[in-house]
């Protein structure tokens, strides 16, 4: 089953993609939505085994490389964690490619395309199933080449295939700390087999090795080496950059690759690596950090985008950030939970903008939008879910709320908690995942105000043609916003709830808090957060249950009135007074210009790396090879060989006579030689 | 299967054979005759080169994987103390089939696109194959010496004769830095005789030359090593040689000659003289991950397809002496691995350019762009070579890199640090070129209905792609056989002095 699951994209993707010519457009389109199905089907039902019936299993498929003892075999590893991502992926992916029928209609090289979606499935399902470091590795890279390969699909585009470079090699970026983390893991544990490496990292915890130049903790090393890797594929700050440029891909691309699973693959590798992690207390501040940047950075920069996708792609960037915030204070099962419920609601809300960019003749620029809910009034619903669902409403205290909801408010509180039980960062994080809902919530209302309310302002005639999607489109969208508006409710108590550590069956991901370091020695510290962040019963319940350390009610509601905040705010500048949005940036000079512009981090990275590599390749080329090296090696042999062989013979023979000639003079002499002193002579 | 007699010598001499053949042919026939032979001459080139392939996967199965000495070995007295000494090991038999396995393919590459002195073509190329198998074969250090300079003889009159317009200055930048290194070898060689009185590699092998000899003995076999493989700063040669040779000579070069550097150091330096190998190993190492970062930013700025090719393959070849000189069993096998790898994908590379350079004859990248559009089973198999380059898992590339890496990294992580900006280098020079060639709209108007790859090339492609593929998801294919010879090479590479 399992076999099936990862392989039936593979097979389907080279059916597509070799024989895609052969069989004909529609004949690809079905045989790899049909196994995609049937992957999405399986992984169901593998959800329930594996996660409620606890059958982990591995299955072990054959050998990939043995030397030495630096070996890694391709494996199956299905446990919890593994199940979940299954579920997510499959599902968001077969949605994806069942959306893709509409989206990409009128698309002539459909083939490829669907082969390309198939291939990236298998691939980030090998990733997610890997049992050692250097499968994860393959799928890790795998996804990099579809999501290259996906965003420069539209080849024509300048754009696109410079976004598709980009993306890759910032992702390589990331990829050098990967690998050098399992190169570290190799030296420090012997192995790169998972459960070796995790069962053996108690024992390693006082290991100094030399690294660079200075001795550093080899488990903090291997953390931060890997979370490197894990910043360059979920885009965090300092390679974020790739990721708004990805929407040059097509839409059910951004929706699938670029929000719902491949970024989340670093995620991922936190939880997955969660017992190095938890035993990393500096590796894991870095995460957090780096997590909490994220989130206030990409979340300043969605606030004053015009581009519809890039709006969603700048909160998927946030979205991460808060994932990883959750992962660096060892709220591992929190950050899952918030991928899981993530994948829903942004997938969600890509697949609706694609909706409305089909709808409007593939424009994407915001401000030619506005009063188009009555055209495309489903679309408009679907949207509206999604954001319900990323600005995580509900009602604190009850379990009524959006999927975001339950996963978002966790981390929040669990970040309250994390400060209270000492853990480095922990109250920053806090107030940074509050500040960063009050801005999510603000750009997403944004987003549905100019897209769908207000007047018109574009071009009438796109305005005259104007419609809502087919059903192949929107019947994603509706199964998508099921998933957005229940997901948090049915599996909060089963991934952060009373039932965690039965649904995980592992220590480093459901004992979160007890077992991060810094906090180790604070007793009962632990429970509070499943406690108060689970069942979200009255805060008087989560004081019986977790003891004095219960989030005051205060911080339970902070993230349910910057949603509130935002919202009405937003609803002011784009409903109230349409137009204020605009003539506020037009007026400011210094923030919005830094906002819009991402701050700058493009135009540095541009003037430094990609400039700096130019320069350096060319003085490499023209001063050191041309000049220095032929100057003074063959060229001014020659010049000085030359000046002298003419005085001295005239040869008028080309040099590979003079070459020729003497190897066997030199031959001659050398035979001559031996026959008279050689090792047999007399 | 019963064992060959002889096999060794067989597969060495069999494209000999064939090239006497046509030399015979091609001297004796006149006007209508000669015409005949023009014609059948690449016939009789590629049967003779499927043959000696054959022969080999023979000895491959007649090899007894498990043993790591010298197998299949020949003997015969020659005169004054040496003898006519063939055999392969692990190492050694790998490079065999590798070579052999090209061989054909080039004939192929060149069907119908060479176009003039057919016949003494396809002479120099059989002769190129014989000298070159024997290099990996000889077991006689004055055999393997006249094979590896003889082996530059035909090389040139390839670049030479079928070269391109600059085909002068590439041959002799060739000859200045290759005569340099031969020079040295060969006394150091007549040096090593004197001492150790026998030409018997295996004996030699064993042989304890007293360490300050070792100094200038290794020095002197680095000088010609270093150039073949090439490395930085020696590597100038490799460029120019590249653009000016025609596609199948370029596929040799890079996917045969430069392994002999390599090997040398393999089959050489580590065994021969292992305390001055571990005492110049830092040379090595620096000058290893200079010529990764170096030669990967100057192909970044290159317009040529050719040349950025090369640059890329001096990259490569960076990997593998940085693996050798690791001197532990992961890094070697990785060395090993990595440059089977490299002969694939960079023959292959050069096939790519080889046949949009036949149809639009200019490798000036600027010059294309759009090719998809026309050319979209090209673009897929570029696509996957261009993968194999950047080192992707599941290509061939990536195990030979991380090995190497890896047992850099045992060594010193400074050194994996350093070669892994190379792999991030790679995708920015590759993936643009592909970018530049491949993808956007056709710009330049010569190229509207530029062809598909006919089946003729097709064919070339699928063994490289197979091999690609395969030695990616199977790598033991490979590391299974040079296994017990690498081990025993970590042994006798232990440095004597701190035993």
């Amino acid at each position: 089953m399992y076999i099936a699951i990862v392989f039936g994209p593979l097979v389907g993707a080279l059916i597509a993609g070799l024989f895609g010519k052969v069989i004909g457009d529609r004949l690809a389109q079905i045989v790899t939505t049909g196994f995609l199905l049937l992957s999405a089907l399986l992984s169901f039902f593998a959800f329930t085994q594996v996660a409620y019936g606890g059958h982990d299993q591995i299955v072990h498929l054959m050998n990939w490389f043995a030397v030495g003892d630096f070996r890694a075999e391709w494996a199956l590893r299905i446990d919890t964690l593994t199940a979940v991502m299954l579920v997510v992926v499959t599902f968001v992916s077969s949605l994806v490619h069942v959306y893709s029928w509409g989206y990409m209609a009128d698309d002539p090289a459909k083939a490829r395309f669907f082969s390309y979606l198939s291939f990236f499935t298998f691939s980030m399902l090998m990733l997610v199933t890997a049992n050692n470091f250097l499968q994860m590795f393959f799928g890790w890279e795998g996804v990099g080449l579809a999501s290259y390969l996906l965003i420069g699909f539209w080849y024509k585009k300048p754009e696109a295939n410079a976004a598709a470079i980009k993306a890759f090699v910032t992702n390589r970026v990331g990829d050098f700390g990967f690998a050098l983390g399992v190169m570290t893991i190799f030296a420090v544990f012997g192995t790169l087999d998972f459960d070796t490496v995790f069962g053996a990292v108690q024992d390693k915890t006082d290991l100094s090795i030399p690294f660079l130049w200075m001795h550093f903790n080899a488990i903090e090393l291997v953390a931060f080496l890997l979370f490197i890797g894990a910043m360059g594929k979920s885009a965090q700050f300092f390679l974020h950059v790739w990721l708004p440029d990805a929407m040059e891909g097509p839409t059910p691309v951004s929706a699938l690759i670029h929000a719902a699973t491949m970024v989340t693959a670093g995620v991922f590798l936190v939880a997955r690596c969660a017992p190095i992690f938890e035993l990393a207390p500096h590796a894991s501040l870095f995460v957090t950090v780096i997590g909490a940047i994220t989130a206030f950075f990409a979340a300043t920069v969605g606030l004053v985008q015009n581009d519809i996708k890039r709006v969603i792609a700048y909160s998927t960037c946030s979205q991460l950030g808060y994932m990883f915030m959750a992962g660096g204070l060892g709220l591992y099962d929190a950050a899952m939970f918030h991928l899981f419920t993530h994948a829903f609601f942004k997938a969600l809300l890509f697949l609706g903008a694609g909706s409305v960019i089909i709808g409007m003749h593939h424009e994407q620029d915001m401000r030619k939008m506005g009063g188009i809910a009555s055209m495309m009034p489903l679309t408009w619903i679907f949207m509206i879910i999604g954001t319900l669902a990323l600005t995580g409403v509900g009602i604190p205290g009850t379990s009524i709320g959006f999927a975001g909801f339950f996963s978002k408010d966790a981390i929040i509180e669990g970040a309250w908690e994390a400060g209270i039980a000492g853990t480095a960062f922990g109250f920053p994080a806090f107030w940074v995942g509050v500040i960063a809902a009050l801005l999510t919530s603000f750009y997403s209302w944004r987003v549905v105000f100019m897209t769908f309310h207000g007047s018109y302002r574009g071009d009438p005639k796109v305005l005259s043609h104007a419609h809502e999607s087919p059903p192949l489109m929107l019947v994603p969208l509706g199964l998508l916003s099921i998933g957005a508006v229940f997901a948090g409710l049915i599996f909060a108590s089963s991934f952060i709830g009373d039932k965690a550590p039965e649904f995980w069956r592992s220590p480093a991901m459901a004992e979160t808090v007890a077992a991060s370091p810094a906090i180790a020695g604070h007793d009962g510290a632990a429970i509070t957060h499943e406690a108060a962040s689970t069942d979200k019963a009255e805060p008087a319940a989560a004081h019986e249950e977790g003891g004095e350390h219960a989030v005051p009610l205060w911080v339970a509601w902070s993230p349910f009135a910057v949603t509130l905040i935002g919202f009405l705010v937003a609803w002011y500048m784009y409903i109230t007074r349409p137009g204020l949005g605009a003539r506020m940036a037009a007026r400011s000079s210094l923030v919005h210009p830094f906002l819009y512009n991402k701050w700058y981090v493009d135009e540095i990275y541009d003037f430094v790396f990609i400039r700096g590599a130019r320069k350096l390749g060319d003085l490499f080329w023209k001063i050191g090879d041309q000049r220095l090296i032929d100057g003074f090696g063959p060229n001014g042999f020659a010049a000085a060989t030359l000046a002298g062989a003419k005085r001295i013979i005239r040869l008028q023979t080309g040099y590979l006579y003079h070459y020729a000639f003497a190897m066997l003079i030199g031959l001659v002499g050398f035979v001559t030689w031996l026959l008279f002193n050689g090792p047999g002579g007399h | 299967m019963t064992t060959l007699p002889h096999i060794l010598s067989l597969i060495t001499f069999m494209p000999l054979l064939g090239a006497l053949v046509l030399l015979l042919f091609r001297i004796t026939s006149r006007g209508e005759d000669a015409g005949i032979i023009e014609r059948n001459a690449p016939s009789v080139a590629l049967a003779t080169s499927l043959i000696t392939f054959g022969l080999s996967v023979w000895a491959l199965v007649d090899f007894n994987v498990a043993d790591p000495g010298f197998q299949l070995v020949e003997d015969i007295p020659w005169f004054a103390g040496m003898s006519y000494r063939m055999g392969v090991d692990g190492i050694s038999l790998t490079l065999v089939l590798l070579t052999t396995f090209l061989m054909p393919l080039c004939f192929i590459a060149s069907w119908g696109v060479v176009k003039e002195r057919i016949t003494e073509y396809m002479i120099a190329f059989l002769l190129l194959e014989t000298l070159m198998i024997g290099v990996f074969c000889a077991l006689d250090i004055m055999l393997f010496y006249v094979f590896f300079e003889a082996g530059l003889i035909p090389m040139f009159i390839i670049i030479g004769v079928w070269g391109g317009p600059n085909r002068v200055y590439a041959a002799f930048k060739f000859f200045l830095y290759t005569l340099l290194g031969s020079v040295l070898m060969l006394i150091a060689i007549i040096a090593m005789i004197l001492v150790a009185k026998t030409t018997d590699v295996t004996v030699l092998l064993t042989y304890d030359f007293p360490p300050g000899m070792q100094t200038w003995l290794w020095l002197a076999f680095f000088a010609s090593f270093a150039v073949k493989m090439p490395m930085w700063p020696v590597h100038t040669w490799l460029p120019d040689a590249h653009v000016q040779a025609p596609t199948a000579g370029s596929v040799i070069l890079a996917g045969v000659l430069l392994k002999m550097g390599g090997y040398g150091f393999i089959r050489f330096s580590l065994p021969m003289f292992p305390d001055a190998s571990h005492a110049f190993a830092p040379l090595v190492f620096v000058l290893s991950i200079i010529a990764i970062i170096y030669t990967s930013l100057v192909a970044f700025r290159q317009t040529d397809m050719k040349k950025l090719i090369a640059y890329s393959s001096v990259a490569h070849m960076g990997f593998v002496t940085l693996g050798i000189f690791s001197m532990n069993f992961i890094g070697l096998q990785g060395a090993m691995f990595q440059m089977i790898s490299h002969g694939v994908v960079s023959a292959a590379l050069f096939l790519v350019v080889g046949v949009i350079y036949d149809r639009m004859h200019t490798r000036e990248i600027a010059a294309y762009g759009g090719l998809v559009r026309y050319m979209p089973v090209y673009s897929a198999i570029f696509m996957l070579f261009t993968m194999a380059n950047v080192g992707l898992p599941g290509t061939s590339g990536f195990i030979g890199e991380f090995l190497t890496m890896t047992g850099a990294y045992l060594v010193n992580s400074w050194l994996a640090f350093g070669a892994a900006f190379g792999v991030i280098l790679s995708a920015v020079y590759a993936l643009t070129l592909y970018k530049k060639t491949i993808f956007g709209v056709i710009t330049n108007p010569k190229l509207e209905g530029i062809t598909d790859l006919s089946r003729r090339e097709i064919i070339i492609f699928v063994p490289l792609v197979v091999a690609t593929i395969l030695f990616g998801i199977w790598p033991s294919l490979v590391t299974d056989i040079t296994e017990p010879a690498v081990r025993l090479l970590v042994e006798q590479a232990a440095p004597t002095l701190a035993q």
